[in-house]
């Protein structure tokens, strides 16, 4: 019982920070209408930036977002304008996205690969790697500090997409690119920033990834799908949808674990996924796709 | 003149709102038939309703007496009922000609497996190319053409399967009055060779000098009925279109 | 330009057949075989998701099944090495297909872009499988593949004329399906599948009979590469760098056409095998392809086929053979007509 108790625990505090994650992905797709799929390899790049800053330059890896942060907020701009910016808004636009991240993820994930050697690594920090004893284990403080970073985060991202004006002009582009640009709003300019919130987010959830798995660049496969089939599951576009999937997706994940081991974590998954778009082809949060007339 | 098609209290909601309000439409066998109203009164919903792109949730739709509610489109198609779209929809990135050849016209898997275009059957196409103008693009990607070319090209190709009545969403929209006269003309020759129309229309002009008999709907049911003179006068149909 | 393409294949057939006969290293020839089975897996998966417009990131799903059978059955049923395996590859294709109809069930039933997801999921699922389910697939020990009998110069010789006959079956399927009504109702799915719908083309039908059809294909080619690698694990029969070197190949070559799959492999996997062998590391190889992919998505984001198709209609356009609309063959009023449309420009 207590080992089940543990599972919901520990995959409600990692669910927050997979929340983290997808939420930057499906706002991406939302409003850019793009597959990231370099996501994954993007937040072993946010977590291995939290490694190099903490190993060279002893920063705390907390503090170290305040660096990590905006640095990958620049290259998600750079990102967009260099590669998303220029695929036209066609048929074969989701196709050629998937493409071309893919090959940035690959540039990433040999970069990273040459830099730090495929050796497993992960995150320290002196004062998170005491552990909490609750209910007759041990749980990492590391899971509870890293739950309340993407508690806090998710938070501020709730109130920036619902709340302020940006988040309007990202809302609208959503539901209708054209739309949107008439009324005034400057659709290319909110894409690239919300493409740069999605992989700012990345730096976060990447350090709090790091510091709860070990790592190296090839945990980055395992990774993105798993993100794929949580904003799937949630319905992609959907906010709130990440959330939930997220959660209860890693909830069962570690219940699984717990119950029949861990080599079925990840299938789980994906099985699941394949059970509900037998009955939910939309997801849970999305729209099926409407009549185009 | 017998009823070729019929919606019978025909009723379709989305969400909270009532696109389709027991309505019931007659269309006779050889006619050409107009559908009128104000925006936003069901038109489309009622095409997309007798066509099975959308489903009812009460009511009928017959053809030539047989129920053929909520049959999926392909099915409707192979019974003899075509339609176009408001916002022209052709397959772009496929040739004229590979356009024509789309629609099913022979049955059966042998058929699949063999060339998709026999003799005969460019034959035909070309001769419907030919009907409606744009014999000499057959060859160029559908997409290269112009916005009125495509109308001419999805009218095209929805005749080739040779249907008994042909549901036409606003042929005359976004298109200039020789074009237009053009297209009504075509219409009335597939007319007298026993093609029945539904138009949906808002070109006044277009209905009056088309149409024997006109419909009108509003806030998805019909509202009036007769010719177009007398659809005209009505001062129901006026009060729709004003009211709203 | 029929003419030419025809005669030009010609050509590479015939050099095709006498390749290994005139280069007598076995490393030239292993690319080679390599590189013939991707060809073909890549014009199985080009069948499906090229002509359907459905794009699918997960056919090792498929080449992974194709696998475990063959290797499977030469295990239960002591099949001795040598050719009789090769005769058994129609039943590897086979079970793939079998496979592929509950899976495009599920698969087919979403849009385009979850579509995608789900073939990746699915994939990751059968590797789990394959993994876990050890009593039946002897899990992450892998299963051998019988020994062959061939030895030295003669070894690979074999498996490059069976890879080579793979491809051709796969060729003449895909440009069978391509020049008949089948195809043309999948390319219509793949332009405006609501609008086929409504021309009376069973979409339903369409996409899963090809999808069926491209697992069968993709079954024998992870067959050959199985039984040409002489094991199999969890992790190499359902390997998501399969997933994407086959789509990579694809876009490469233009997906959608014909030809494009196999230019996309005979350039591409000797470039990976080069970069693998010149390079060795994991890592400069994984940036060099990533910059060459980024480089080609944004300059022929069509894909090199249609890309040299329009240079050689730009080339015969500027000598003239082609002439816009010749009035005079016209009605008057068809020429007003043709004149005022042209105005209309959406």
């Amino acid at each position: 019982m207590a080992l089940i108790f543990d599972a919901l625990l520990s995959g409600l505090l990692t669910g927050g920070i997979y929340a983290l994650m997808a939420s930057g992905l499906t706002l991406i797709f939302g409003v850019l209408g793009i597959v990231n799929v370099a996501q994954g390899i993007l937040v072993i790049l946010g977590a291995y930036l939290s490694y190099a800053l903490y190993q060279y330059l002893h920063i705390d890896i907390f503090l170290g977002l305040l660096i990590t942060m905006p640095a990958m907020f620049v290259l998600g701009l750079g990102i967009e304008w260099a590669f998303i910016r220029r695929l036209k808004q066609d048929q074969s636009r989701i196709m050629l996205s998937v493409l071309v991240m893919f090959a940035v993820a690959l540039i990433i994930e040999g970069t990273l690969n040459l830099i730090f050697t495929p050796d497993l690594v992960t995150l320290h920090a002196t004062y998170i790697d005491a552990s909490w004893p609750i209910g007759g284990f041990y749980l990492p403080y590391v899971y509870v500090f890293a739950f309340i970073l993407s508690v806090v985060l998710l938070t501020g991202l709730y109130f920036l997409v619902y709340r302020t004006q940006f988040g309007y002009s990202l809302r609208a582009s959503m539901q209708n690119r054209t739309a949107a640009e008439l009324i005034g709003i400057d659709v290319r300019r909110v894409s690239a920033i919300t493409f740069a919130i999605g992989v700012a987010l990345t730096a976060a959830g990447g350090m709090a990834y790091g510091a709860t798995n070990l790592f190296n660049a090839a945990s980055s496969y395992d990774l993105i799908s798993r993100l794929l089939v949580i904003i799937v599951l949630g319905g992609l576009g959907s906010l709130s949808g990440a959330l939930f999937a997220s959660l209860g997706m890693l909830v069962i994940s570690d219940l699984t674990t717990a119950l029949w081991g861990s080599q079925w974590a990840s299938t789980v998954f994906f099985v699941l996924l394949v059970v509900l778009l037998v009955f939910r082809p939309q997801g849970l949060f999305g729209q099926l796709e409407g009549r185009k007339q | 003149m017998s009823v070729l098609l019929e919606a019978q209290n025909v009723s379709k909601a989305y969400g909270g709102i009532q696109a389709l309000d027991t309505c019931s439409v007659t269309v006779e066998r050889g006619s050409i038939t107009g559908l009128i109203g104000p925006n936003g009164s069901g038109k489309t919903t009622l095409f997309n309703v007798i066509t099975g792109y959308e489903s009812v949730d009460a009511g009928d739709i017959r053809f030539e007496g047989a129920a053929i509610t909520n049959q999926p489109p392909d099915k409707v198609f192979q019974l003899g009922i075509g339609r176009t779209f408001q916002l022209t929809r052709i397959f772009p990135r496929l040739t004229v000609m590979e356009n024509m050849h789309v629609a099913v016209q022979r049955k059966g898997t042998r058929s699949l497996l063999s060339r998709w275009s026999s003799s005969h059957e460019q034959r035909q196409a070309l001769e419907l190319l030919d009907f409606v103008g744009i014999s000499e693009l057959k060859d160029m990607p559908a997409g290269n053409l112009s916005y009125g070319q495509k109308k001419l090209l999805e009218f095209a190709f929805v005749l080739i399967a040779e249907p008994q009545v042909i549901l036409l969403d606003e042929p005359a929209g976004g298109i200039n009055p020789t074009m237009i006269n053009y297209l009504a003309d075509r219409i009335r020759m597939l007319n007298q060779r026993g093609v029945t129309f539904l138009v949906v229309e808002h070109n006044m002009e277009f209905v009056m000098g088309l149409c024997q008999k006109v419909m009108v709907m509003h806030r998805g049911t019909r509202i009036a009925e007769g010719t177009a003179a007398e659809v005209r006068a009505n001062p129901v149909v006026l009060e729709a279109y004003l009211g709203d | 330009m029929k003419r030419i393409r025809v005669f030009g294949l010609l050509v590479l057939l015939l050099l095709a057949f006498v390749f290994p006969l005139l280069i007598s290293d076995p490393g030239y020839d292993s690319i080679a075989i390599y590189t013939l089975l991707y060809a073909a897996a890549v014009t199985g998966w080009n069948l499906f998701s090229g002509y359907s417009g459905y794009i699918s990131l997960g056919y090792a799903s498929f080449t992974g099944i194709g696998a475990y059978t063959l290797a499977l059955i030469c295990e239960h049923w002591q099949i001795p090495g040598g050719y009789i395996p090769f005769l058994l590859l129609p039943v590897a294709g086979l079970v793939a297909g079998i496979f592929a109809i509950p899976m495009g069930w599920v698969a087919l039933r979403t849009r385009r872009v979850t579509f995608v997801v789900v073939t990746i999921a699915m994939m990751f699922v059968l590797q789990a499988l394959a993994f876990n389910l050890s009593g039946f697939t002897s899990g992450s020990s892998g299963v051998i593949f019988p020994l062959t009998i061939w030895s030295g110069d003669f070894y690979n010789i074999p498996y490059y004329y069976v890879s080579l006959v793979l491809l051709l079956v796969a060729f003449i399927v895909s440009w069978w399906i391509r020049n008949s009504k089948y195809g043309l109702g999948l390319l219509a799915i793949r332009d405006d599948e609501d609008r086929a719908l409504g021309l009376g083309v069973r979409t339903w039908v369409f996409k899963l009979s090809a999808f069926v059809i491209s697992a069968f294909l993709g079954g024998m080619a992870g067959a050959m590469f199985a039984y040409y690698g002489g094991s199999i694990f969890p992790a190499t029969a359902f390997d998501p760098v399969v997933n994407l070197s086959v789509a990579l190949m694809g876009f490469l070559g233009g997906v959608g056409t014909l030809i494009g799959p196999i230019v996309g492999a005979f350039l591409l996997e000797p470039f990976q095998q080069y970069l693998t062998i010149q390079y060795g590391s994991l890592s400069l190889n994984l940036i060099i392809l990533g910059s060459l992919l980024l480089l080609i998505i944004l300059v022929l984001p069509g894909g090199i086929v249609p890309a040299l198709h329009r240079i050689w209609l730009k080339r015969v356009a500027m000598r003239g053979a082609i002439s816009p609309v010749s009035s005079h063959d016209m009605e008057q009023e068809e020429v007003v007509l043709l004149e005022s449309g042209g105005g209309e420009k959406e």
